[in-house]
Parts: structure tokens; sequence; C-alpha cells
């Protein structure tokens, strides 16, 4: 597949663009020769291992570390006070979420552990198998306390608060309401009402976290090589907190085994991994095993959402009311907060609908539970599941077909700019276009009459659609505007080589979505030279421009348009040269294909190689009075709008085995609008990883809790994801809305997937239950609940 | 002195060189390789034998490295993608992962393209459904596993017609 942007780009920067092209860097990958953060080894290396709660809740009375001490290998052990000496706690608010309250945590749990799985001591040893043995000789008298494990019962007056100090478990709160919602549900045709349930899931990174810290004190020089989506966030935070001059503080991500989401946030364990560092003047190496992965990763997703959607016999929406409420950790996340799943959830629910009556509250609580926060598509699965399920009940309550509901409720097209009752704007969606896409593409009239013949024999099929918007390519108004140092701005810088090579530094990172490629493609694009031609280096505080990397899907959006206005200016550059050099204007000239041509008759003017050589070797014939500069740098932030909405819709077909349970996707269908398409080898691929992903927490994905707050199911054998067995052919198409911010027009495209996924299969599975009236709402769809709602268990 | 960290003298054939080690008892042989050989592109994703990441052949047969002792390789013959990408045995799998992008992160790929490459072996002439069980150990996050399913499947049909 070929997909040539059109608008707004115009050539000569379109050479690469749209094009399929194979990532050159997946070639170390492929021959095992990628180099992660645990494949590095320095010299003098300790192995850190951490001593974890066994307990939700309770009171450290003495940790003894005597015999851990003298064990063979052992170098240091510590507690929480030790590191609290090196290392100042944190706070995880962001200021412009009003209301959002957490209490000071510390790299490792001081008198008191929070959660099971929180780092209450750590033993650096020679290796790290006798940094096991040692974890094991270090005695501590706990004493356990109640845990709060239950969202529901989290504000009741007898159950215990968390932190005493924020007087109640209530972190954050939010309301919307537009004052007509009783008026709306008084004079309703019918009502559709549910409560939704998303369960607590993780993001299961192959690569668990991994850091290498590596203090120098002769330079007091920090060096960490870090599996992390954000290195200009950790150098930030690592100065901070361990009071270093951050010019002194460099964070590398090498290759990196998968992010998510779970790779944006501080955790205790990495950082008491550098305090070690710190204090014993060497390397120090943290690489969490996957036990501790399930109890330390951040979680997400727990959501009870109870909602409820008037509707006219014609088939309107005509108001809808929400009641979220979710359980985080014993902290808000930091520096992120753990309260952005509960903007995008009240923010979002109804997105893509024109619908303005809406009444909508989200409560966020601590719990004695793993922390919690961003994850891939942060919420709108969430809200995505809540409107696509009502507008199913809503359809089928005044008889209507759920694709002709959709499609009578969407935003009109020509309504855009669209400012939502809740705030946010869309730039501009194109849902009619792509839900028409989506039947045509997944054949919805022949799949119905499918289903009702294949239904009088038995078996049990449903059709599932799911219209989803994203939000992507955000603004300063996720984090920066409240306070917490993560930059929305990208860079890059662009360098000609000396033999007409084109080197580009830029500040997104690589974590398998191809960034690198995508910075290479549009590079190679903008100047106009061959891809080979064009070398990527990202991932390194000290040698990138600076920027925000990976979350929010901005790579591309952001970090592509610094590229682009980088590329675009060297080639400026390249041509003003060369005017000089041949006493000509530079609007007669041009690039193609690695050479300076006459831009009217296409005549060799000069190849890049003799630009660069006479500028850097001849500079004897550059003209006194003028200077070359080859080497250019640009940024770029998104500042029209909080973030750039992309949409689509997705098509769900499966069959339910109403005698066992089971549901076997069939197919599944996306139509996705991420503006301009740059590689979609990449998109394609990274939609399908992102819709499977979803599939994950709609049928096997949960952290199963008990009422003391043990993770039941912490193991790669108990929580189960999505194996290439299960998993359906998924096939993908696109509408294509160019966002006008930029000029390379590309949204984001990581995370739509995931949102759309989940709601899908649930309205395909209620869709083949029908017949039963059953219903499941409840996330993840397993066997036993789908038993349940039949009434067979 | 714990009989888990007894140390044993064991030799054996690594990628085709022959290598002598003494190690502890408790070592798994993914652990022996990264750490005693530096053959790094055997990765651990989970240490309890579900992910695949560590994927590598032994006498020929493909095992979990995490889930075999270095002590039980003993005398034995093992293969790990670097020796697999050196000799050339998988370069039409490599090359098709490529081309289809059949990989994001790269963390599951060396596992991937061993367990990938055994199928190859004993029925390249395996469905799409063959492929997608012969390939249900192996985790992957980043892909939805279907540019997987069509590089083994596009070198399936193209080792079939060698054949032929």
């Amino acid at each position: 597949m070929k997909i040539k942007a059109e608008f707004p780009l115009k050539a000569p920067y379109t050479d690469y663009i749209g094009v399929a092209v194979p990532r050159p860097d997946a070639r170390r990958l492929l021959q095992g020769r990628g180099r992660y953060v645990d494949d590095i080894r320095l010299p003098r290396m300790a192995h850190v291992v951490f001593v974890r709660s066994p307990y939700a809740h309770a009171r450290i009375v003495n940790i003894d570390v005597s015999q851990a001490a003298v064990s063979p290998g052992v170098i240091r052990v510590v507690s929480g006070s030790q590191v609290a000496r090196v290392c100042r706690p944190w706070v995880g608010v962001l200021t412009h979420l009003k209301g959002l309250k957490s209490a000071p945590q510390h790299p490792l749990a001081i008198d008191r552990a929070c959660w099971q799985g929180e780092a209450v001591a750590a033993v650096a040893a020679e290796t790290r198998a006798q940094a096991e043995d040692a974890v094991q000789l270090v005695n501590i008298e706990w004493q356990e306390l109640p845990a709060v494990t239950d969202p529901e019962t989290a504000l009741e007056p007898e159950t215990p608060v968390i932190h005493p100090e924020l007087g109640d478990n209530l972190a954050y709160q939010r309301e919307v309401d537009t004052g007509d919602t009783e008026e709306a549900f008084a004079r309703a045709y019918k009502i559709a009402e549910a409560t939704f349930r998303t369960s607590r899931h993780t993001a299961v990174t192959l690569e668990p976290r991994s850091i290498l810290a590596d203090f120098n004190p002769a330079e007091r020089q920090l060096t960490v090589y870090h599996s992390t989506q954000v290195p200009y966030m950790m150098q930030w935070i690592l100065a901070k907190h361990f009071e270093l001059p951050e010019v002194d503080v460099r964070v590398i991500a090498p290759d990196v085994g998968g992010g998510f989401g779970a790779k944006i946030h501080i955790y205790g364990d990495e950082m008491t991994t550098v305090a070690l560092s710190l204090m014993l003047g060497r390397p120090v190496k943290f690489v969490a095993d996957r036990l501790e992965s399930f109890v330390t990763d951040f979680h997400a997703r727990g959501h009870c959402v109870k909602a409820r959607m008037a509707v006219s016999k014609a088939g309107d929406i005509l108001g809808i009311e929400i009641d979220d409420l979710y359980g985080i950790g014993p902290y808000s996340g930091y520096p992120r907060g753990s309260a952005n799943e509960a903007q995008q959830v009240i923010n979002l629910v109804g997105g893509p609908y024109k619908n303005r009556v809406y009444r909508g509250r989200t409560r966020v609580v601590f719990q004695n539970k793993n922390m919690y926060g961003q994850y891939r598509a942060v919420g709108h699965p969430v809200a995505c599941a809540v409107t696509e399920g009502l507008v199913d009940f809503g359809a089928a309550a005044i008889g209507m077909d759920p694709a002709e509901f959709r499609r009578r409720n969407y935003i009109p097209a020509d309504a855009y700019p669209y400012t939502l009752v809740t705030g946010p704007v869309f730039e501009k969606l194109s849902q009619h276009e792509a839900h028409d896409k989506l039947l045509k593409l997944m054949n919805y009239a022949a799949l119905r009459a499918e289903q009702a013949a294949l239904r009088q024999r038995g078996i049990y099929r449903g059709i599932g659609l799911a219209a989803f918007v994203e939000m992507s390519n955000p603004s300063a108004a996720t984090y920066g505007k409240g306070g917490a140092s993560i930059a929305a701005q990208d860079g890059c810088t662009i360098k000609l080589t000396a033999t007409g090579g084109i080197t580009c530094a830029a500040s997104i990172n690589e974590i398998g979505q191809g960034a690198a490629t995508i910075v290479a493609q549009i590079a190679a694009s903008a100047v106009s030279v061959a891809l080979d031609k064009v070398k990527v280096v990202i991932g390194d505080t000290e040698v990138t421009p600076y920027g925000g990397g990976n979350w929010g899907s901005r790579g591309t959006g952001i970090g592509g348009e610094a590229v682009l206005r980088a590329g675009k200016a060297l080639r400026q550059n390249i041509l003003t040269f060369v005017a000089r050099l041949t006493e000509t204007e530079a609007s007669l000239l041009d690039i193609r294909h690695g050479k300076v041509v006459d831009a009217a008759t296409g005549a060799e003017r000069m190849t890049l190689e003799e630009v660069a050589r006479t500028a850097y070797f001849r500079s004897d014939k550059v003209p006194p009075d003028f200077s070359p500069e080859l080497a250019v740098t640009r940024h770029y932030a998104q500042k029209t709008y909080d973030g750039i909405c992309t949409n689509g819709i997705q098509g769900c077909y499966l069959e339910v085995d109403v005698e066992t349970g089971f549901v076997k996707l069939l197919r599944h269908w996306v139509v996705d609008d991420c503006g301009t398409v740059i590689n979609p080898l990449l998109v394609d691929e990274q939609i399908r990883g992102a819709v499977v992903q979803g599939f994950g927490a709609a049928l096997f994905e949960e952290c199963i809790y008990s009422p003391e707050g043990q993770l039941s199911n912490g193991s790669l054998i108990d929580y189960l994801v999505p194996m290439a067995r299960e998993m359906p052919d998924i096939e993908i198409s696109h509408t294509s809305t160019p966002t006008a911010t930029s000029e390379l027009g590309a949204k984001g495209v990581g995370e739509a997937g995931t949102a759309g996924s989940p709601a899908a299969v649930m309205n395909a599975i209620n869709d083949a239950l029908k017949p039963f009236g059953a219903r499941v709402m409840a996330q993840p769809f397993t066997p036993e609940r789908i038993l349940r709602a039949l009434g067979k268990i | 002195m714990t009989p888990a960290q007894d140390t044993f003298d064991i030799t054996l054939t690594v990628n085709g060189v022959s290598v002598s080690r003494r190690i502890a008892a408790r070592q798994h042989l993914v652990d022996f390789l990264r750490e005693e050989l530096g053959l790094t592109g055997s990765h651990l994703g989970c240490e309890h034998g579900v992910c695949g990441a560590c994927t590598v052949k032994v006498n020929g047969e493909i095992v979990r490295g995490c889930l075999m002792l270095a002590l039980q390789a003993d005398g034995a013959s093992v293969e790990t993608i670097e020796g697999l990408s050196e000799s050339g045995a998988i370069a039409d799998l490599q090359r098709a992962f490529h081309e289809r992008n059949a990989l994001q992160c790269g963390f599951c790929t060396p596992g991937m393209l061993i367990a990938a490459a055994e199928l190859l072996e004993c029925k390249p002439d395996a469905t799409r459904e063959e492929i997608r069980a012969h390939m249900a150990g192996n985790y992957c996050r980043c892909t939805g596993y279907q540019s997987i399913v069509e590089a083994v499947e596009v070198v399936c049909r193209g080792r079939v017609r060698q054949r032929a």
C-alpha cells in the first residue's frame, strides 16, 4: 500500500512521505545485535535487588540487615532513611488539576509500606545472584495495618484513611454539568442504562524496567542508561531530586523493549539504583524480574462507570450521564499524576457525537495497591467502552441498527473546529467518511445476513462497532501548564556531513514504533537525499536537542514536524550557499536526489558532497563575508489546541460458544484517520498491535487483588496476555484529514487501536448474546462472566 | 555454600565453537549465554517459561533457555540468534520479518525467529492457522502478530517451492 500525502505537503518534500520503507535499524534487532540496558556491562558494575513489602499496608517495626550485609559479594544494604538522605521525596500532583492531592513519596518506604511490592530495602552486590541471596537474609519485623482495597468503599467513614494528613482517600474529583440533563432524561423515549467496568491491568512490556546508573565521583558526572520513553524528563527529575547540576546528568535510552506508557513514570526502585551509584561511586544496575514487574509497573484502567443515555424515538442522543470511580495506588504517580484517566474519561464520553447535554462526575481514590497511572491510550478505552456500549444499548432500545444510529448522531462534518461541552476542541474529524468506509470494508450487510443464517443453526456470532476519538500531538496544557517539567516541544539538529550525507539528532525516541525511520524519511524528503544517506541519532540528552520524547501519540506529529522544519532550513542554507558560490539566486536552484540543480532545467550544478567539501575543506573558495551554515536546529510545539484529535471506527466479528463461554475473534477491521501517513508499513502494524492490546483488556487481562491487597495473578502464567493463536487477522484502512497546525499534517496513531478495540469486542459479544437477552459490561469478558450472563452458572 | 552455588566444569559447543567454563549449578542456560559468553541476543522476558524471548536451540531442538540449567547443556550443541544470523541459516526469515515490519521493539524477535525456524524445518507447508498455533508460545506486545504470521507464511511458501 502506498499513500502519498497530497495536502499540506508539496513537492519537493514528499519523496519518502507515505512510502512503506522497512526500518533500517530493525536489522540489528533481527540479528540479536540490539543493545538493551541489560546488555550493557560496565567495569565495577554492581547489581541491586530489592526487598519488597509482602503486605498491602504494614508498619516497618525493624529492619535487620546484619546477616545480609555479610553475605558473599554484598557491597551495601540500604533502607529507606539512608536513601532519603541523598534523594528528595516527590509529590505526584499537577497544579492545573485542581484538587489533585498526594503525599510525599520516597524511593524506598520509610516506617510504612503502602502496597504489596513496594521496595523497602535494597542490596547491592557483585552479582545479581549474590544480591538475590542476600535479600533473603534481610529480616524485617512487620506490623500489618488494615488495607484499603475497594474503591467503592474507599470514601466511607469507616474506611481507614491511607494518608491521615490528606483528610480522606479522595485523590481527585471533577464534575461537569451542562444543566439540562434532567429535562433530557424526562423527555426521553428510551433510556439506556448500564454499569461498565474496565479491569485494572498493566503494560507488560516484554523488556522489564531496566536502569544502569553510573556516577563518576571524579567529575561528579551521572550517566544513566535507562529503558525509558522520556530521557529529558528523567534528566530533569534526577537532577532535581539528587540535587545535581542538570548539565552533569546524562540520560541515554538505548534500545527500549516496549514502553506503552509504563516507562514514563518515576519508580522508587529505579531512583534507589541511582542513589546507590551515587553512594558507591560505581555503576549499579537494576533489571526488574517479571514477578516484581507485575507488582510495581504502573497499573491502569480499573474503572467502574455508572452511565445512562437518553434517546429519542427517532434515534437521537438527547443526553448522557456518567459517574466514574477508580482506585489508584497509595500515592498519585509522579511526575504526571494519576488523574489523567479521569480527565480523559469525563472529557471524552460521548466524544464522536453531537449531543451537548451532559452531566458527569469522576472520582479518583487512593488504594493500598500498586501505583497507577498513564498506560497506552490513557482513559480513552474507558470512555469509548462507555459511549459505544450506551450507543448500542440505545439503538437496541429503539430497534435501530447500531450503524445507522451512530451515523445520524456523529458531529456534523461542517461543524469543525468543534468544542466539546467538556472543554477540548476537535480540529477536524472524518467520522462519516470513516464510518462508510468501514461498513464497506467489513461488508456489513452481508455479515448481518451471515449472522442471521448461522443463528438459525445455533451458531452465535456478533458484530460490534466502536467509533473512537483519540487525542494526540498534545500541547503544554497536558503537563507543562500543571508545573511538570515535561516538554511538549521537540527538536531536531540536522547536519550535512563531509560526503554529502545527513545526520539528524532528534529528541523523540525509538521504542520500536519506528521513530528513527520516520525521522529519516522526513529528513530525506525535506533535503531531497536518498534515505540511506541519512543517519539518525536519538535517545541521548547529551547529543540531541531538548524535547518531550514519547508519550501521548506525539512522536511523528510533534517531533516529525521539527525534523521537517530543520530539513527545510538546511535545504535553504545549502541553496543560499551554492547560489553565492555560483553567483546566482537561490530561488533559481533546487535540490533533487542529492544534487543541487538548476530549478528550471534540472541541469546539475553541484553534488551535495561537493557542497560539503567546499564548505568544510576549501573555505578558501568561500567568499570572505559568507559563512555556510550546514547544520541547523529547529523546534516545534503544537500550540493551537490542547491536543489534536484523531478519529476512526473499528468493527469486530466474533463467535461466542454459549456452552463454554469462550469467545473466538474471527475478523477485525479498523478505519483510522491519523492525517498524513509517513510510513504505512509502520502505521498499520502499530494499529494492529494497539488493537491487540485492547483485545487483551477485553478478553484476558486483569490484575486480581484479594481483599487483603495481595495481587493473586502476578505472573505471566496467571495473567493472560494475547498470543498469536487467539488473534484474528486485522484489516486496516485510512481516511486522511491532515492537521492544519503543522506543515507535515501528521497526527498520532500509536494509541487509537487500543482506544477502540475493547468496545468493539464488547458490542460484538453482546450482539452475539442478543437472542438470550444476556449482556456483559465488565471487562475482561471471561468465559465465566459470559456464562454468568447467560445464567448457566 | 548451598548446593545451588556449587560449581561444575562444563564443555559445550555454542554456535559451532567449543567453550569450557566453570559455572554455578543454579545458573540457567540464558544467563550463561548472556553473562559468560556475552551472547546478549537471547533475552529474558519472564524467567518462568512463558514468553519465549529466551528461545535457543539445543541439539537441534528449541528450548526455553530460562528453564534449562547451563549444567544440563554440558556436552550439548547450542545455537543462538547470533550463530543462526552469522551462518545465514535464517536469512530468508530475517528478510521477511524486516520487509513486513514483523517486529517493533525487537525484544521478542530472536525467540520468534528461532521458533519460526523450527516450523520451517519440520512443517514448511503449515497453514496460517498452524503458523499461529506454532508461534503461540512466543509473546509479542508490540505487533498484532499478523505481520509475524505473514512473514513466516511467505518464507514457508518459499521453502516449499525450493523443495519442489
